[in-house]
């Protein structure tokens, strides 16, 4: 070290400005806590990021039979035009489409209702609130179980109840075209005390003292909620609507577990159990690899406007 | 004096019992009634004779000598192998999930540096991944570019589990690598809601990056520790579709629960729901019961992380 101080001043120069550039760098923020996230980070890139870009490098293949090491040659579009035009890829997607509106819909403005309920000070709010969220914890494979047996023909509630009233018997799952809004029904069921968790949190935000103002000013209670309290919960409800969203699109479990089978319940087939199937009970890798393909751009399109929203919110 | 007082409170009490407030009790008692059902009629058909499963309503609990427990002893033996890969593939997948993914959260949130926003990003949108993107890849990835398991094998005498257990690797780590972003979301938000002065504060005190997570950071996030392994631990338990992929058949040594449930009590002369019912719930137990003894951080988890 002290040779090195005693040197010619502009080798100094040189060798410090690198050495203190280097130590610079090294002490910098950036590379202190890359131990803490590069790991982790990796880990997920080759997962997440690694598994799409090897997904799309199998679907421009025309893979299929056994599992093999897939042969990258002949790469080519044909796939995708291929799913484009096939109808059942059309039908499953319109399936998507439904499910996707009318779930996301009716769960926001259900758990928004729950919500609502649960915020007018009643007592024993802990206990209902778990009550109401209680299905969130049950596995889909659990909770499709629950309901095949609640739809039952001969002897599920559904039909007994129905029975009292002379009405039915009604095949609600064997039935392809209720059998859709049969499902959509169960899973919110299922999901609609998330929307309420949410829209708690967001509910509790807001000063109660908003509400009190609009009360000394004679506002009706109705009228305080949909002037005052439910145009701030806008964030509560993009955050909800996007899980709930890209959770219509990838729905998978709950469908299969309905039959135990690759083909669900006819009449409700989606992208993500046509796509399924097509991989892994006739092995058309490359063609499943294409709808997968399919399934994350629409996933994109509900992500990729929520992301930028958060990012514009500086809330990211 | 007393009198006067005593009055004064039921006037009050019956006067907060307007029509409004009973309406919303009734709101509140039916769409308890709704939320319950479904589980209710399941687990008093598990305890159900099949002869009284046809007679008697569904949710009605049952009566005299249509009470038995042979759907659940038969249940149990079809479901426990199950059971027991599930937990002992998701408490390790959920530990160290937690542990990297806290650790990912601090080196993006409380140590600043530019570009940081960029990575971020990508955990982010790494939550909303549909699985279905990535499940082709991820057979091949086990069977021939990292089979893990054959790697592996020789370790199967030395440990005390049965060799099959070994085939449940490539699933746990599937579940650590998948559930990373969510889990570092989680930490993230709650870590962003820490206090910046302690940070500062250990700064100062000449505490290395390390020594602030180690002696400051840890010790505070221990709630959150609790929160996201409840949340993660019930995500990976629940889940099927790795499994489906990973482990496939339901009569595989290593078939998780998820995967077993959907075939207990199918025959060619339908469904058995009696015996259903009662493995689903012996399926559900472990959650629920996480469940019930913790619903205030899972509901804390899910309203950060979504479902």
């Amino acid at each position: 070290m002290g040779t090195n101080e005693t040197t010619g001043p502009s080798a100094t120069e040189e060798g410090v400005g690198w050495q203190t550039k280097f130590r610079y760098v090294l002490n910098s923020d950036f590379v202190r806590s890359a131990p803490f996230w590069a790991v982790p980070f990796a880990i997920m890139a080759v997962a997440v990021y690694g598994g799409i870009g090897y997904n799309f490098a199998i679907s421009l293949t025309d893979n299929n039979g056994t599992i093999e090491p897939a042969t990258f040659s002949n790469l080519d579009f044909e796939m995708y035009f291929q799913a484009l035009s096939d109808p059942n890829v059309i039908q499953a997607a319109t399936h998507n489409l439904i499910l996707l509106v009318s779930f996301t819909a009716i769960c926001l403005v259900f758990g928004l209702f729950l919500a609502i309920m649960l915020d007018r000070q009643i007592r024993y709010k802990e206990t209902v609130q778990m009550i109401y969220l209680l299905p969130m914890s049950l596995s889909f494979v659990v909770t499709a179980q629950l309901w095949l047996w609640m739809y039952d023909t001969d002897s599920g509630i559904i039909n007994e109840l129905l029975g009292l009233l002379s009405l039915g018997p009604i095949d609600f799952i064997g039935n392809p075209e209720i059998a859709l809004w049969a499902i959509i029904f169960a899973l919110i069921w299922q999901f609609s005390g998330y929307t309420m968790v949410v829209y708690l949190a967001g509910l509790q935000s807001i000063p109660s003292s908003q509400f009190e103002a609009g009360m000394i000013d004679g506002a009706s209670t109705l009228r305080i909620y949909l002037r005052v309290i439910i145009p701030q919960l806008k964030a509560s409800s993009v955050s909800a609507a996007v899980v709930l969203m890209v959770f219509a699109l990838k729905a998978f479990t709950f469908l299969y577990a309905m039959t135990g089978r690759y083909f669900p319940p006819q009449g409700t087939d989606i992208l993500a159990t046509l796509m399924v199937r097509e991989a892994w009970q006739y092995n058309n890798w490359a063609y499943s690899a294409a709808i997968a393909t399919l399934l994350l751009l629409m996933a994109l399109g509900v992500i990729a406007p929520y992301l930028y929203y958060q990012y514009r919110e500086g809330s990211l | 004096m007393a009198n006067n007082g005593s009055n004064f409170d039921i006037r009050s009490i019956v006067d907060g019992m307007n029509h409004r407030r009973l309406g919303i009790y009734v709101f509140v008692t039916v769409f308890i009634a709704f939320f319950l059902v479904p589980l209710e009629t399941g687990i008093m058909t598990a305890l159900k004779s099949t002869e009284a499963i046809n007679r008697s309503l569904p949710f009605l609990p049952p009566g005299g000598d249509g009470f038995t427990l042979a759907n659940l002893e038969l249940a149990l033996e079809q479901v426990q192998r199950g059971v027991i890969n599930s937990l002992l593939m998701a408490l390790p997948a959920t530990i160290i999930n937690i542990v990297l993914a806290s650790m990912a959260a601090y080196g993006l949130t409380l140590v600043d540096w530019r570009g940081q926003i960029g990575v971020l990003l990508l955990f982010v949108a790494g939550v909303f991944v549909p699985y279905q993107a990535v499940i082709v890849p991820l057979a091949r990835f086990w069977t021939h570019i990292f089979p893990i398991t054959e790697i592996l094998s020789p370790l199967a005498r030395l440990v005390l589990v049965e060799p099959y257990h070994l085939e449940l690797i490539p699933l746990m780590i599937t579940h650590v690598a998948y559930g990373i972003p969510i889990i570092t979301v989680l930490f993230r938000s709650y870590y962003k809601s820490m206090p910046k002065s302690l940070i500062e504060a250990g700064k100062i005190d000449g505490k290395s990056v390390t020594q602030i997570y180690r002696d400051i950071v840890l010790p505070l996030s221990k709630p959150m520790f609790g929160v996201v392994f409840i949340y993660q631990f019930t995500q990976i338990y629940n889940e099927f579709l790795f499994s489906k992929v990973l482990i496939g058949s339901a009569s595989a040594q290593q078939a998780t629960v998820t995967l077993i449930l959907p075939q207990i009590g199918a025959s060619t002369s339908g469904l058995d729901y009696g015996l259903r019912m009662s493995a689903a719930f012996l399926a559900a137990l472990p959650t629920l019961v996480l469940y019930i003894a913790f619903a205030e951080q899972f509901a804390e988890g899910l309203k950060t992380g979504g479902a």
